[in-house]
Formats: C-alpha cells, structure tokens, sequence
C-alpha cells in the first residue's frame, strides 16, 4: 500500500510522457456536425439514423437527408463522412451505423467479408468520374493532361487506398495509351502528398498550396468552383466510379435503413445526386 | 500518513484506476504486434521509412526548441520582464490549441498564399509538404513543453549559489554551465523529454501543413492513420515500435543526465 503512495518517479514521468505524447489526433475528416438543416418538428421520441458515406457525397446526401426528414417526422439522420476505407475500417473496430455508402465496390466487399453487410444486399446508387482540378489562378498554368507530367509541379492525390485515390492511379494508368508507357509515372513523382479523402484533396487545391489534384466530377461544386477549375478527363481515359450503398448487418434501425436507401434509389433521390453533379445509376 | 483508512484506500484505488487506465492499453498494443508476424510488418518500407523520419525531425526539432528556448526561458526566469504574463500565455497557447489549428496558422503564414508566401516564393522557397515544414510543425507544437518546463528550472536555482561562484571568479558562461544547468536538470530534462515526445507524437499540424508522404513527410503517426485503414498489423506494429522508442530513449536520457550530474568531470 505504502509503496503505491509513494509512486516512483519513473512512472509518473511515464504517465506524464504519454499524456503529452498521446494528443487528441484532429482526424483530418470533415467534421461530422454539418450546418443545420431545417427538419420537421421532432417528436419526444427522436430516432437517430447513422449512415456512413463516402466523403464526395459529403453536399448531395446533406440535402437528401433534409428531404427525407421532412418525409419521416421524428427521425434524424446523422452522417459520419470520410474516406470509404476510413468507415469500413471504424465499423470492422465496432462502430454502430444503419447504412454504408461506399465510393467504390472494393471497400463494400470488405465490408462484405468482415460480415458488416450482408452479401446481395449492397446495390449501385450512383456513379461517378473524375476529373482535374487546379486552382482559379492556375499559376503553374497546366492546360492539358500532359502537363501534368512536367517536373517540379506538386499535384496532390487522395491516398492509393481512399477510393478516389485508386480511381484516379487507373486514369494514369490508362493515359500511358497516348501520352507513353512512363507517362504515370512521371505525374506520380509530381505527388507532393496523399490525402485521406477526396475533400482534402479539393481543399489542398483551393488554398493554391498544390498545382492540380485529381477528384470526382461532383467534387466541383458550385461552391468549390469559386477557387478552382476543372480540367476534363477523356472518356477513353476516365473511370466510372461505382457507389454501392447496404444497410448494415448490425443496424440499430433496419426498417429506416432501408427507407433510406429506398429514398436515394428513387428519383428525388437520383434527381438530387445528378444535381451535385453525380451519374444516374 | 494521518489520512483516515478510507482516504488512503481512495487515493490509492484513484491512482491505481488512472495508471492501469494508461498501462493496460499500450501493453496490449505490444501483445498484439508480438502476436502478429513482426518481422514481416518492420521489413516493410512504410514503416521503416516512418520510424526513420519521425526519429530525425523529433530530434531535430527537440534540438530546435532547446537551442532557441533555453535563452527564452533563461531570460523569463530571471529578468523582470515586463510583458511575462503575456509571454507566458503566448507560449502556453500551442499546448491548448487543437494541433489542426496549428497547421492551419502555419499554412496560412508560410503556405504559397500565405503571409510570407510571395517572399518564399520569391527566394525559391516553398514549404508545405517538405521534411522541414514537418520539422516547423513539431517545433511549434513542442516548444513550449520544454520552454515553460525549463523556466520554472531556472527559476529554482538559488541565486545566492550564482553569486558565489561568480564571486569566486566564475564569469557568466561558466556560472550558467556548472552551477545552474545541473541544479536546474531535472526540469530541463523533463522539458526536453516532454518536447520531444510531444514531436514525435505530432500529428494533427503535420497532416495539415505537411501533408502525407511516405520518406518525406509520412512521420510514425501519420503512417498509423493510415495503416490503421488498409492494414491493422502495419498499425499496430508501428505503435508497439513506437512505444518501444520512446520508452528506450527515457530510458537512456535519465541514465545519461543522472550519470552527469553524480559525475559532472565525465
């Protein structure tokens, strides 16, 4: 007893170090509490919806859930928006939602086989393409796809395992066609960093500290476009990203859940997404 | 010990509750990567990249915070400054702020459309997503541990102890190195110990201001973020080696200055 009140020196320099050392990690995600949306009046019993979604679909899901709250009074949808590998790592570690969405088919077939989803229930909502984007100035003066080859420039990518990320190390792969076999390569040394999604990236490119970036179609908003401008990717070069959505095995509100999913499937839902620049499933 | 039965059990419950609390997670952090194929994971570029890169700006910055802080903390101990509140507060900030708030005031202030960004750019300058803009970010969030820490050293030290070595001949630098740097030890030593663990724990300004690089910018925290996404056992390797470092290097600075100060001609 007497020892453990006279707590050796070591330890506590121990504990001391580990407080200062483990400092809250500011998950670079966009913050989860998005502005307030107008809902219905709640009832004393409010139902919350979790729904996990790829960060590009960060604006069209916001209205959506609007929408859908307004047609189920009581009920809240809370999102948590991040890089679909980020929300298929959080619920593998146990965190509770009712509907994934994810960016791409290989994150929900990790969800599939970690049994988070049930297979055959994940279906396509929506897809996507990408696209350059380089700040408003464009003081590097990038006009076309091959300049993005030249040396010194720093262009900014979503990480290999972010869904944009690997979309987007396809579309290099695919313009070795034209503009030669070393070509990807030489754009992949101008990578100055990999974001851990797609907004990040968007971000990076707005604050002109990276000369291009590549993300999604939809990522260039009307809001985004005040900062930046896109620069097309041919169809021959492009990738069609393919959204599925599931509800989660584990949902706390199956029912809701599949509400939901059945609202963005319909066509208000479609008509919102193609509004933020999405593809029709 | 006066304390009545039950307030002993308290104290004692209370401090036991707050160390297993801290000890039992990071011990299991290092069963789990014992468990997992070790070998395979340290052998891996990413992590032997990270380890490495975080080892040299953490020291390079820990450098950095004490170079330029022990002149700061000298001064704040001992001269009547009149504007040590505020100083005081200024460096007290760092440690309240959310580090993301850091990078962001870095991006803002060296980034290309930053305060200093036309001067940089001008020299042919750039920072953000470089080693030493890794390197800023540490020394902005670390600094104070260490500044603050060693303040309260200096200002420990027995002026009357100064004033007789100086009367017995010593001249200031003398002064400063045999007599107050080994009394004020103990905290210059948890300051350096705190700032340079608060480097290489950095992650928020660093992701911000830095970005995400493996060799270049990826440091040891960073690359456990994204490990923790893609592969499980790299993340949990590299937090074990993390641990391990850490623990090694308290290690050796405590025999080092203990050694020091019980013998200071070696």
């Amino acid at each position: 007893m007497k020892r453990l009140l006279s707590l050796p020196p070591l330890v506590l320099l121990i504990v001391s170090l580990w407080l200062s050392a483990c400092q809250p990690a500011t998950a670079p995600t966009p913050p989860a509490a998005q502005p307030a949306q107008p809902t219905a009046a709640p009832a004393t019993s409010e139902t919350t919806l979790t729904v996990f979604a790829a960060a590009s679909l960060t604006d069209a899901f916001n209205e959506i859930s609007s929408k859908f709250e307004a047609q189920h009074p009581g009920v809240k949808v809370t999102f948590n928006f991040a890089g679909s590998q980020q929300l298929r790592a959080q619920l593998e570690q146990g965190a509770v939602a009712d509907v994934f969405a994810s960016a791409n088919t290989i994150e929900m077939n990790n969800a599939i086989r970690s049994e988070l989803v049930v297979s055959g229930t994940q279906k396509t909502f929506v897809r996507n393409r990408l696209t350059v984007i380089v700040p408003k100035d464009n003081r590097a003066n990038i006009q076309s796809l091959a300049d993005l080859a030249r040396p010194g420039l720093k262009i900014v990518l979503a990480a290999p395992g972010v869904p944009v990320g690997g979309y987007a190390l396809t579309a290099l792969d695919k313009m070795n066609q034209q503009f030669g076999a070393t070509f990807s390569q030489t754009v992949l040394s101008n990578v100055v960093s990999n974001e851990d999604n797609v907004k990040q990236v968007v971000a990076k490119v707005q604050l002109d500290e990276a000369d291009a970036g590549i993300v999604y179609t939809s990522d260039v908003t009307p809001a985004a476009a005040e900062k930046l401008t896109a620069m097309a990717i041919p169809d021959k070069f492009n990738v069609i990203a393919t959204y599925p959505i599931a509800p989660l095995r584990a949902a706390p509100q199956p029912q809701l859940a599949t509400d939901f999913i059945q609202y963005v499937l319909s066509g208000e839902g479609q008509a919102i997404l193609q509004k933020w620049g999405f593809i029709g499933k | 010990m006066i304390k009545p039965f039950i307030g002993r059990v308290l104290v004692v419950a209370a401090s036991a509750a707050l160390l297993l609390y801290l000890i039992v997670p990071l011990s299991v952090v290092i069963l789990r990567a014992l468990d997992a194929d070790l070998i395979e994971q340290f052998a891996q570029p990413t992590v032997a990249q990270a380890v490495r890169l975080s080892l040299l700006t953490s020291s390079i910055s820990a450098a950095i915070v004490v170079t330029f802080g022990t002149p700061l903390a000298f001064r704040l101990a001992r001269r009547k400054v009149r504007a040590r509140p505020f100083i005081e507060t200024l460096l007290d900030l760092p440690i309240v702020l959310p580090p993301a708030v850091a990078g962001l005031a870095l991006l803002m202030t060296f980034g290309r459309r930053g305060l200093f960004g036309p001067m940089l750019e001008a020299l042919n300058v750039s920072l953000p997503f470089t080693t030493i803009a890794v390197i800023m970010a540490q020394t902005f969030v670390a600094a104070p541990f260490f500044i603050r820490s060693a303040q309260t050293g200096f200002a420990g030290v027995p002026h009357h102890l100064e004033e007789s070595a100086s009367d017995l001949g010593a001249n200031h630098w003398q002064v400063f190195r045999r007599v107050t740097v080994p009394l004020a030890g103990p905290s210059l030593l948890s300051g350096i110990i705190l700032s340079w663990a608060r480097a290489l724990g950095e992650f928020g300004a660093t992701i911000l201001f830095a970005g995400n690089f493996i060799g270049r910018t990826q440091t040891m925290p960073l690359a456990i973020y994204q490990a923790f996404e893609s592969d499980l056992g790299s993340a949990i390797a590299i937090a074990a080696l993390l641990i391990v470092i850490s623990f090694v290097f308290l290690i050796i600075l405590r025999s080092i200055t203990r050694g020091r100060l019980a013998h200071p001609m070696l």
